[in-house]
């Protein structure tokens, strides 16, 4: 990490706390533009916590979050998207009924004449397709059809839809949540080049995974997560993978 | 890398894969003009055995009765389409007329007794759509079923002991009752109806949204749509057109009346479902809506030309709801099939 570069995203003094229980006690977090961040681990160890308040499903309790380094309220997964965060979930937000360009769109639709109100617009499907098609297109993702549902399509294309939906429409960073879990390898591996290629075009990302084989592989860096804490940030390699998996667990030898 | 990157592109030559994957495509494009596939066969057979059923009076005939059922079914098929269900649609219909006739005691006006009937038929779906929005309840059944009882209730109550009010402006006899050109003037409203709704379903960002929240809700409110809004608006155009409906029914009879739309409400969701759409929300289009309007009211002129009993009527429609849910299910099978086999060439 360079110090002349501002991190696209900061999460300073984090906390959270549900009831009785501490979910985040005073975590930090940088998260710099080309950059994969995997964000490990156990279950409980508050990785989808500190996520979930990043893309605005819960509000911080205390502690602040800055983008480019101006802080910012997110206060709904609506303030989250307007600050340029995008976040895949691990049940991907998709509508099965509608085509990968709906699904891209949906909720944003360019539409016309812009003094109506925006769910009185006209569609302006063409244009959506072909923007869809375009972007598709450039993330090197094939569909078996850009014009069917996409409950016609496998866990993997879907994945590929939902992850290149985030990353068209997030300026700054792509929060990606166990990306290739329900996935096989074939199809995980091509999740993988596709998160590369996110990193390749300056977007800050991070990744929740369980697969320690991909954080040495893809991240840049890894944030350890227990018991609401941080409890060590190091570069992956095969050589500290053994250390990364005791941090998880707590078990350090 | 670059190959690498391709999600799913399957590897060349898997012929016998491709052969299965094309039959299930088939089969799904099947499934989807099913329906009218079916409505055409229907039609040609029921005409080469009775000649008189594709007599003009007869098929203007058809088209007259089955005006009310297409409108109001139409309304049905946007609540379908968000995994709802509008129970109230008959009772309202009846509601409306009621109003309309009280409305023509008091002013001999065809717009304002039609803009009567409408208003209380939007107003009764606005009342569905808040306390099932707003109250948080878990499905729309029981509003529907409650404003269902107290329509009827209503409707009885301000006839005040008639079965029916008899007389209604001219224009709106006209509407519901003359022909144009030999096609009953109820068919036109038909299609303005339809009209309307396929610019709002297909062309609109709202329609858009009806969709997304009947494909997935959660999604829906992850991505920022106006859920609540927009669930309330399809109850709100299902009364609507509950109250189209009435202005055409009280138009051929002439009349107001507590005991009209009896089970209109099991027909119009019948038609939904018969026409191909999808009963788990999210699939469907306007279309179903008015092939399966149009096959139960074929269907109960072929058996009444026939001579055939009513009762036999009512089995036979029942046969085509469960052939037509069959259909859906088959349809969610094949779907899985294919995402199975995308998995399979990825």
């Amino acid at each position: 990490m360079s110090a002349a570069t501002t991190p696209v995203l900061t999460v300073r003094h984090a906390r959270k706390r549900f009831g009785a229980v501490d979910a985040l006690k005073d975590v930090g977090l940088t998260a710099n533009a080309g950059e994969v961040l995997a964000l490990l681990g156990d279950n409980g160890a508050g990785k989808s916590t500190l996520i979930k308040c990043v893309s605005g499903v819960h509000e911080l309790d205390e502690g602040e979050i800055l983008i480019d380094g101006e802080p910012v309220a997110i206060h709904s997964p609506a303030a989250a998207r307007r600050a340029g965060i995008e976040t895949v979930y691990q049940d991907l937000a998709l509508f099965d009924n509608l085509t990968p360009a709906q699904n891209f769109y949906c909720g944003r639709e360019i539409a016309f004449p812009s003094w109506l109100p925006s769910g009185l617009r006209f569609l302006a499907s063409r244009a959506m397709d072909q923007n869809a098609a375009e972007i598709i297109d450039r993330l090197k993702v094939r569909l078996p059809r850009f014009d069917a549902p996409v409950a016609l399509m496998s866990g993997g294309q879907r994945q590929a839809i939902a992850v290149a939906r985030a990353a068209v429409f997030a300026r700054k960073v792509v929060i990606l949540d166990e990306p290739t879990a329900a996935l096989g390898l074939r199809e995980s591996r091509k999740v993988l080049d596709l998160i590369r290629q996110l990193r390749a075009e300056g977007k800050a990302i991070i990744l929740i995974t369980h697969n320690m084989e991909h954080v040495v592989e893809l991240a840049d860096r890894a944030v350890v997560l227990r018991q609401g804490r941080k409890v060590g940030e190091l570069k992956p390699s095969r050589a500290n993978r053994q250390k990364l998996v005791s941090m998880i667990v707590g078990a350090e030898a | 890398m670059d190959q690498q990157s391709d999600i799913a592109s399957g590897p060349q030559g898997a012929g016998r894969h491709d052969t299965t994957l094309s039959a299930v495509r088939l089969g799904l494009r099947l499934l989807s003009v099913g329906p009218l596939l079916i409505l055409i066969v229907l039609i040609l057979a029921i005409g080469m055995v009775t000649p008189n059923f594709l007599s003009p009076g007869n098929v203007s005939n058809i088209l007259a009765q089955t005006a009310v059922i297409a409108i109001v079914a139409m309304g049905q098929h946007l609540v379908i389409l968000t995994r709802g269900i509008d129970l109230s649609v008959g009772a309202n219909l009846a509601l409306a007329t009621v109003i309309g006739g009280l409305a023509y005691r008091w002013a001999d006006s065809a717009v304002i007794v039609m803009l009567a009937m409408v208003l209380s038929g939007a107003a009764v779906g606005a009342v569905n759509g808040i306390v099932y929005v707003f109250g948080r309840l878990p499905h729309p059944f029981i509003i529907t079923l409650a404003t269902l009882s107290i329509c009827r209730g209503l409707a009885l109550q301000f006839a005040i002991g008639h079965t029916t009010m008899r007389g209604m402006p001219e224009a709106i006899a006209t509407i519901g009752g003359a022909s144009t050109f030999g096609v009953p003037n109820s068919f036109f409203v038909v299609f303005a109806v339809a009209a309307v709704l396929v610019v709002l379903a297909k062309a609109m960002v709202w329609g858009r949204w009806i969709y997304a929240v009947g494909g997935k809700p959660d999604a829906a409110v992850q991505m920022g749509i106006p859920v609540r809004g927009v669930l309330v608006s399809t109850y709100v155009i299902s009364g609507l057109c509950a109250g189209i409906g009435a202005v055409v029914l009280a138009g051929r009879t002439q009349a107001g009346s507590p005991l009209y739309g009896n089970l209109l409400e099991l027909d119009t969701i019948a038609a939904v479902i018969i026409g191909g759409a999808s009963f788990l929300g999210g699939r469907g289009h306007v279309g179903h809506a008015l092939i399966g309007a149009i096959m139960i009211g074929v269907i109960r002129n072929a058996l009444n030309l026939l001579g055939v009993n009513i009762f036999f009527q009512m089995i036979a429609i029942g046969l085509i709801i469960v052939i037509a849910v069959e259909g859906d299910v088959l349809r969610n099978h094949l779907e899985a099939r294919a995402r199975s086999m995308h998995a399979g060439q990825g």
